[in-house]
């Protein structure tokens, strides 16, 4: 078989899965996960396959592994959907195989499999746990009651992953989006009786669907401008990128390629969870944990970074490297940034340990915009890579901590939130492979230099954004990272040192092996995931280890991006913010007790942060609440029931009177009816129309037939004479 | 498969059942529900026979008989499918077939009610099927009267006689309006013929067409629920029994649709190319505002109601856009729709026969009960929204590429809709199928009849087939538009 082959392949076993499990084997919960673990194994060999086949091409950039087939046909065209690999795909490729295989492992433990069933336990709320047979009285964890059913989403989610990295077009590539968007709403509201679950899993769908239809309609755009919505014929079309760059449209100033670059831009704000769409993404902590490692890391936050780099040559189409951004670029470097500042200052000020992870995901998302505003390509996709494998092992750590925890506070019957780092304190010593797993990954998220992946690619990005004197970005992306080394020292400490603030906390106890496997193998990566992408000027080690991942991705695009001249500026400036964030985590919360010792001196600020600067609010006020009201009072109760059915209603009354004048046709009651009717139109009328006979109302239509009939052979004999 | 005459079968099978049945005892239950339900399954069965003997590259109309009827006045018993209808005769085959299915729990007198619902039938195959005019107008007159009928008699005590009346009103108006556009171009044409195809070469002027293409496509547009006429529909639909709302909704509003596409665009090209730009404006208030009210709904079934007005805005949006795809994603859509729309009522029907609410906030919870039902609904609802992989993608897909060609900021309008559209989907489905269930369901809940299981999953397998294979319906669907086009001259 040819890699094109393998490509095809790589999304269908977890689909499989989805419908094994649900149609035949959801009743066993051992079989339901070997076929879930399975296929994401089947997945991730398959994906290997093609990722060493790729690595071993020369110029992959130039000839990708492709293969089409036609679809739907459209007009004269047939709309073809195929596969593509090039760098840019066999990178994420390799990245989402790794963090979704150990995912799937991961949520065996997590979901306690081989525990016993909770005699309490009812699907669609977290398992409340069981007595242990062995020890009577003891309190252990149960498994999760719709166990098998959740293998077949994660599944499903899979298959939307893979599906949208293998697309060779934006089409495919929306469906693949599209069943993520399903997959996260399901999952986030996995817990459907609890009402926090289900309003976040609406508002995750929500949210990113008002970025998908703007993505929808820039795909419609791109489609109008080009008619292909392959990459390759589109992406790689130097005239074609040249002549939607210098067609205006007339909207903003804006050029075609602008327009439309924007249009999905806006797809990607929403999905990778950016301000002002960020406020979904907090919320999804509802969910299980694996599925926010899923969500967060993995697979639909990545998705739409992956979108944006896919399609960066449409969106600095007309940019030269060092010259004028392009307004995509531009807007871009402007959201990303914010952003990154922005969910950071948020994070500082949370008590829940998702939650933080949660806002760091948008801050780092933010990073990675922001360089490819500016157009550093092989920065963003680096960190894209890097943050996957840190982040998902924080929040695969973070489920660990968690889990401990509840086990603490089964065996104590306390009653606490198990999720509240204040809660938590002195784990260290036992849970100490969490501690190091989340420690590596604590550490690689703020950049501790030289050792772990983050400092890298964040490096890069700081690089980047210095050589080529974007000095706004430069300063909030600093600035950012010194906050993202506060709240991870800051997490850490809280979590792990000290002494235990519960007593739940003192009986946590570390997590089973199908847990901390998958740590150990995502700490592996968190930290070597960055030496390869070690730029060759690094004094002293660079070089050591050939930087192929510049050379490698950069090769995605039409004309390869350069590397950027080693600077010592920057690399200080990295060094600094990434330990001085740390340091000053450890130092202010190293005797933290059950308050935050920030509250005081912060004043209102902390009140703001703790409250997310009350986006959550703002948006009910300013848009579903007035949504409402337009729907409500003003389409509905004033234009579709005053309005069009009093005319219709007054017009009946007309023609009511009429015939009572002309044939005396309605006795009084009738007529009597319409007095009250002008009060409660509908039901008045429903009412009084109740009185008349149903043959009444047959001789009425009847008559309107005859009309109708009556002309009609008037006319015809009219033509005959 | 070569079944002689099978036109005629198909529209005369059920009228001619319809009226046999009258002769069973109205004691012998059993028999009238089991002879319903083969009627229904011939029907769906002889529909799937002509959709799938349908030939996308051979003549226009296939199947075709011509018998003279009134010579004299040029009417003359003309049938025939093209591309346009091959679908929506699958689509009648399909909604008559799962309909009777859902109806055998109607216990009022089931003789009248199948025979109503057999004639009403018969006049929607003769729509799809007549290449004759006044045919059209026949046949069209069979399907409407039934209706109220069928509301009056079985439908939701509280409102079915206020909503019969006016949907019956509502409907009729507008046919006598489009009757006279129709005579009006009978006479103009000066053939002495109601034969469409020859009137298609009528060569109307175009200060004719202008005047009189607002009164055909108008007339007919009223039962395809164009704003600001489509009031009757939601209330029609919430007073009418289950297997008349998925009919009535499924299947009839596809044939005002089908018929302003018939008799107003295709005979007066010109005039449509006048019009319809700015009719374009009405369909985008049916498409944003529909949704809209279907979101502050608490009634289930008025929700599905208004839905269907926003969703059926999107197939004269697709004609209104003067493009092929708009044209193409109308046609599938009008397909979608109808089968989302049939089971969307058919699980709401459910629903209301366990729980007697229709009301979302007093429901809860139903997805351990009706399983099944829930994820059909779900799978309508994705449909509905959009979503790729399921047959409203296939259709919305080219609608906006078509409104994007012709109308940018009108695409970017209508777009909301789909935004809103998830939102009262999405609300439905957290609220009334998951959730808790109120404590006064308590023990009224259970699961629906396998047979229901198997309507639901019929009107599902259509979406999801043409969702993930596309070919089974676009080739089809674009033939038929490619006259469509050429008339209009476009594309």
């Amino acid at each position: 078989m040819t890699t094109a082959t393998w490509t095809w392949l790589i999304p269908l076993p977890p689909l499989l899965a989805f419908f094994l499990i649900l149609l035949f084997t959801r009743r066993n919960n051992a079989v339901s996960h070997t076929v879930g673990v399975g296929a994401a194994a089947l997945s991730w060999l398959l994906g290997m396959i093609v990722f060493v086949a790729a690595l071993g091409v020369d110029h992959l950039g130039e000839h990708p592994i492709t293969s089409s087939v036609g679809w739907l046909p459209l007009g004269d065209k047939i709309f073809s959907i195929g596969v593509l690999v090039d760098p840019l795909s066999a990178v994420t490729l390799f990245f989402v195989a790794w963090t979704v295989l150990m995912i799937f492992i991961y949520s065996i433990g997590y979901h306690n499999f081989g525990q016993p069933r909770g005699a309490q336990d009812v699907p669609g709320l977290p398992p409340h746990g069981a007595t242990d047979a062995k020890h009577p009285g003891h309190h252990v964890p149960s498994v999760e009651p719709m166990y098998a059913r959740f293998f077949a989403f994660i599944a499903l989610f899979a298959f939307g992953m893979y599906t949208l990295v293998v697309s060779d077009n934006l089409l495919t590539l929306f469906v693949g989006w599209e069943i993520m968007g399903l997959c996260s709403y399901l999952l986030i509201g996995f817990w459907y009786a609890k009402p926090s679950a289900r309003a976040a899993a609406i508002k995750a769908f929500m949210t990113t669907r008002v970025g998908d239809v703007f993505m929808l309609l820039g795909i419609v755009a791109l489609y109008s401008a080009t008619g292909t919505l392959n990459f390759r014929e589109i992406l790689y079309n130097h005239e074609l990128l040249q002549t939607l760059a210098s067609t205006p449209v007339g909207v903003f100033g804006l050029s075609a390629a602008g327009l439309i670059g924007l249009l999905l831009f806006i797809g990607t704000v929403g999905k990778s969870a950016q301000w002002p769409l960020h406020v979904w993404l907090p919320d999804a902590m509802e969910g299980p944990t694996p599925v926010s490692a899923m969500i967060h890391a993995a697979t639909m936050v990545s998705a739409g970074v992956y979108m944006v780099l896919r399609i960066f040559p449409l969106l600095s189409a007309g940019w030269v490297e060092g010259g004028d951004l392009t307004t995509p670029m531009t807007v871009m470097a402007f959201i990303g940034a914010f952003s990154a500042l922005f969910a950071a200052s948020i994070a500082v000020a949370q008590k829940d340990i998702k939650r933080v992870l949660a806002y760091s995901t948008i801050s780092q998302l933010g990073y990675m915009i922001a360089a490819l505003g500016i157009g550093a390509y092989v920065a963003a996709a680096f960190h894209l890579l890097t943050h996957a494998f840190f982040k998902a092992l924080l929040f695969l750590g973070s489920g660990s901590v968690i889990h401990g925890m509840e086990h603490g506070v089964q065996h104590t019957g306390e009653q606490i939130d198990a999720q509240d780092m204040f809660n938590m304190g002195g784990l260290k010593s036992k849970m100490p492979i969490t501690f190091w797993a989340f420690l590596i990954g604590g550490f690689s998220l703020s950049g501790f230099p030289l050792i772990t992946a983050g400092f890298w690619s964040k490096d890069e990005i700081l690089a980047d954004a210095f050589a080529n004197g974007r000095w706004i970005v430069f300063a909030v992306l600093a600035l950012s990272a010194v906050l993202t080394g506060l709240y991870s020292m800051r997490q850490i400490t809280l979590t792990f040192l000290g002494t235990p603030r519960t007593k739940a906390a003192e009986h946590a106890s570390e997590s089973v092996r199908t847990m901390t496997i998958p740590l150990m193998v995502l700490a592996v990566f968190a930290i070597g995931a960055g030496w390869m992408g070690i730029p060759n000027t690094f004094p002293g080690i660079g070089g050591l280890l050939p930087s192929w991942f510049h050379e490698f991705v950069g090769g995605t695009l039409l004309e390869p991006p350069l590397e950027v001249e080693f600077n010592i500026v920057p690399l200080l400036v990295s060094f600094s913010v990434a330990l001085g964030g740390l340091a000053l985590g450890w130092l202010v919360y190293r005797r933290a007790g059950q308050t935050d010792p920030l509250r005081k001196p912060l004043g209102f600020i902390y009140t703001l942060l703790e409250n997310k600067y009350y986006f959550d609010e703002l948006y009910a006020w300013l848009f579903v609440r007035p949504a409402k009201w337009f729907a409500e009072q003003f389409s509905y109760l004033f234009l579709d029931r005053q309005v069009i059915d009093g005319a219709l209603h007054r017009m009946a009354r007309v023609i009511f009177a009429l015939g009572r004048v002309f044939r005396n046709y309605f006795d009084a009651p009738v007529v009597n009816g319409f007095g009250d009717f002008t009060a409660s139109v509908t039901q008045s009328l429903g009412r009084t129309l109740r009185k008349i006979q149903t043959g009444q109302v047959q001789q009425y239509l009847l008559f309107v037939a005859l009309l109708a009939f009556g002309g009609l052979f008037y006319y015809l004999l009219n033509t005959l004479k | 498969m070569q079944i002689p005459y099978i036109l005629s079968i198909i529209v005369f099978l059920p009228i001619v059942a319809g009226a046999v049945m009258l002769f069973i005892p109205p004691k012998n239950r059993d028999l009238i529900h089991r002879f319903a339900l083969a009627v229904g399954l011939i029907a769906f069965l002889l529909s799937l026979v002509v959709y799938f003997s349908f030939d996308a590259s051979g003549p226009r109309y296939q199947f075709v008989e011509k018998y003279d009827w009134l010579p004299a006045l040029g009417i003359s018993y003309h049938v025939g499918v093209d591309g346009i209808t091959a679908p929506l005769v699958l689509l009648t085959g399909v909604v008559i077939f799962t309909g009777v299915i859902i109806s055998q729990r109607i216990d009022d007198r089931p003789r009248e009610f199948f025979s109503f619902l057999f004639i009403l039938a018969s006049g929607v195959f003769g729509v799809f099927t007549s290449l004759d005019l006044f045919a059209l107008f026949f046949f069209y007159e069979i399907a409407v009267f039934p209706m109220y009928l069928l509301i009056a008699l079985w439908g939701w005590k509280q409102t079915r006689e206020y909503a019969a009346m006016k949907l019956t009103l509502y409907l009729f108006i507008g046919s006598v309006i489009a009757l006279v556009g129709a005579l009006a171009m009978y006479f103009a044409s000066g053939l002495n013929t109601f034969d469409m195809i020859a009137l298609e070469g009528a060569n109307f002027s175009p200060e004719f067409q202008n005047l009189w293409f607002p009164f055909v496509f108008f007339g007919f547009a009223v039962l395809g629920g164009i704003f600001p006429f489509h009031n009757w529909s939601p209330d029609g639909h919430v007073a009418a029994p289950t297997a008349v709302s998925m009919f009535h909704a499924g299947v009839l509003m596809k044939l005002g649709a089908f018929a302003a596409l018939r008799v107003g665009i295709m005979l007066m090209p010109i005039g449509a190319q006048t019009h319809l730009p700015w009719i374009i404006l009405l369909t985008l208030v049916n498409v944003v505002y529909g949704a809209l009210i279907a979101m502050v709904q608490t009634d289930f079934k008025y929700m599905i109601g208004f839905s269907s007005v926003s969703h059926m805005g999107l197939v004269t949006m697709g004609f209104a856009t003067l493009t092929p795809q708009g044209y193409l994603g109308a046609g599938v859509q009008m397909f979608s729709h109808g089968v989302m729309t049939a089971l969307f009522f058919a699980v709401v029907g459910m629903v209301y026969d366990q729980a007697h609410t229709r009301e979302i906030p007093k429901l809860g919870g139903l997805v351990k009960y009706m399983p099944f039902a829930a994820v059909a609904f779900i799978i309508g609802g994705l449909t509905s929204m959009g979503m790729p992989g399921f047959s409203g993608f296939i259709a919305e897909f080219p609608i906006f590429l078509g409104l994007w060609d012709s109308q940018p900021w009108i695409a970017i309008v209508a777009a909301i809709a789909i935004v809103v559209t998830a939102a009262y989907i999405m609300r439905a489905i957290g609220r009334v199928f998951f959730g808790e269930l109120p404590p006064e369901l308590e023990g009224h809940m259970h699961d629906i009849q396998p047979s229901e299981k198997l309507a639901l999953g019929v009107l599902c397998a259509f979406m999801i087939t043409i969702g993930i294979f596309p070919n089974v319906i676009v080739p089809i669907v674009q033939s038929g538009m490619q006259t469509v086009l050429a008339l209009l001259g476009v594309g």
